[in-house]
């Protein structure tokens, strides 16, 4: 199986602070994998490294086939970040902001549509400015974006904060339906029991590092 | 997998479009930036104790030190966009091109500067009783000198969008480096309007010039500035 994410004894500064300090890791094609660890452990800094938005100070990062030390801008057509923030433009309506991300990222108007009504975003909703959003509306539409690109590795940074009942389901479907599709998944969060049924193994990152023996089967599989 | 087909033109116009839907929404630029250009001329206007030849002599370089004051604004708007709740992410992530990034931030800023402009030029006619003898110089003066303005200010602009301080390293960045725009409209328009004995057209040459370098500086470099920007 093609491994997605490569990550050998990698080191990443943040103001000077070693987020990440010696992170390894690996992800298979078609695999999802919980990234669990307490505030600060670097769970955040390693799903942005993945994503090609941190500069690796020193270590082998390998995502997507792209070595992120040499070219970590090519990294980022392949994957689909969404992070603790929305992403969204205030101003912009929310089918405007749909249209905005989708035509940048050269994806159909239909898939957008597609994405959209996949997420729940309702219809009523898409002439509201993202200002007047609640966070699980907003949250909603994020993920509508970054599920339209149907990226090769999702980033899910907390993907069921801010979401109600019927918007975590669709989370936790999204994931299932991503690595039915070959994608994979990497996905950050607190909601272990939850998102354990989603995933196939669970790493436990602390202090920057993932923790050896940390890596076991979860009881849950791939839908 | 994102797919990139969109020409470079299309993606500046889709950025463009972008910042000037938002603008349209906020009227920052209409509620805040044009009233601000008019109350400098106003208050220039008192300082100059309201001598009205004074005023008709100095109006190219009230007008020009006006717009450039404003345009500090305006750049600060434009760059306040991108600095939206993970905004900054997210266009790195959309795979845009960076110089198409910044020909469609250039030309919004641009297309408001231009209409501030026009709002100053009424604002020295009617407060400041200036006329205008060569029209053709002074048009192309103005394009010219919005273009130079609008590729440094995106440059700039660019520079300052992870930075907290930015309202107040954004002016002393930003205006010294537009002094020759001050010097070479001031000239231009000074002929234009008949203020002063001088070869507007050997002015424009400056601004062009000014407005080349930026430009194509601006285009090759934006992609660097926003990696670095973003740390």
């Amino acid at each position: 199986m093609a491994s997605m994410v490569d990550l050998e004894r990698v080191v990443v500064l943040l103001g000077g602070f070693p987020a990440l300090a010696g992170a390894d890791l690996r992800l298979e094609a078609g695999e999802a994998v919980l990234l669990q660890g307490p505030n600060g452990a670097g769970k955040t800094t390693l799903l942005r490294l993945c994503a090609g938005l941190l500069r690796v100070e020193s270590g082998h990062a390998v995502v997507c086939g792209v070595d992120l030390g040499a070219d970590r801008q090519g990294v980022r057509r392949h994957v689909g970040y969404a992070g603790h923030r929305s992403m969204l433009y205030d101003e912009l309506s929310v089918a405007e902001n749909i249209d905005f991300w989708g035509d940048a990222a050269g994806v159909s108007h239909d898939e957008r549509r597609l994405a959209a009504d996949r997420l729940g975003v309702e219809p009523r909703l898409l002439d509201v400015p993202v200002s007047r959003l609640s966070a699980g509306q907003r949250r909603r539409t994020s993920l509508a974006i970054t599920a339209a690109r149907r990226p090769s590795l999702w980033l899910l940074d907390e993907p069921h904060a801010g979401l109600d009942q019927a918007g975590r389901d669709v989370v936790d479907t999204l994931i299932g339906d991503a690595t039915e599709a070959g994608a994979s998944v990497l996905v950050a969060s607190h909601e272990l029991d939850r998102v354990r049924d989603s995933v196939v193994r669970t790493v436990t990152v602390a202090g920057g590092r993932v923790l050896e023996g940390s890596v076991e089967r979860a009881v849950g599989s791939v839908r | 997998m994102a797919r990139h087909s969109a020409s470079m033109l299309d993606q500046a116009l889709l950025v463009a479009r972008k910042d000037l839907r938002i603008e349209w929404r906020s009227k920052i630029a209409l509620n805040q930036v044009v009233p601000f250009a008019l109350l400098v001329l106003v208050l220039f206007g008192f300082a100059l104790d309201a001598d009205t030849a004074a005023l008709r002599n100095f109006s190219p370089g009230l007008f020009w030190l006006a717009l450039l004051l404003s345009t500090v604004l305006a750049v600060h708007r434009s760059v306040e966009i991108e600095t939206g709740d993970g905004v900054s992410d997210a266009v790195l992530l959309a795979g845009l091109r960076p110089a198409a990034i910044f020909a469609g931030k250039m030309f919004a800023l641009g297309l408001q500067l231009v209409l501030l402009a026009l709002a100053l030029l009424g604002g020295v006619v009617i407060l400041y009783d200036a006329g205008i003898d060569d029209v053709g110089l002074l048009v192309v003066t103005l394009v010219a000198a919005v273009v130079g303005v609008a590729a440094t200010g995106t440059v700039y602009g660019a520079l300052l969008v992870g930075q907290r301080a930015r309202e107040t390293v954004l002016p002393m960045l930003l205006l010294p480096v537009l002094a020759p725009v001050l010097i070479g409209a001031t000239r231009a328009w000074g002929d234009a309007m008949g203020t002063v004995a001088t070869d507007g057209w050997a002015w424009l040459s400056l601004l062009v010039g000014f407005a080349t370098v930026y430009t194509v500086v601006g285009a090759l470099s934006y992609g660097t500035l926003l990696e670095t920007a973003h740390g």
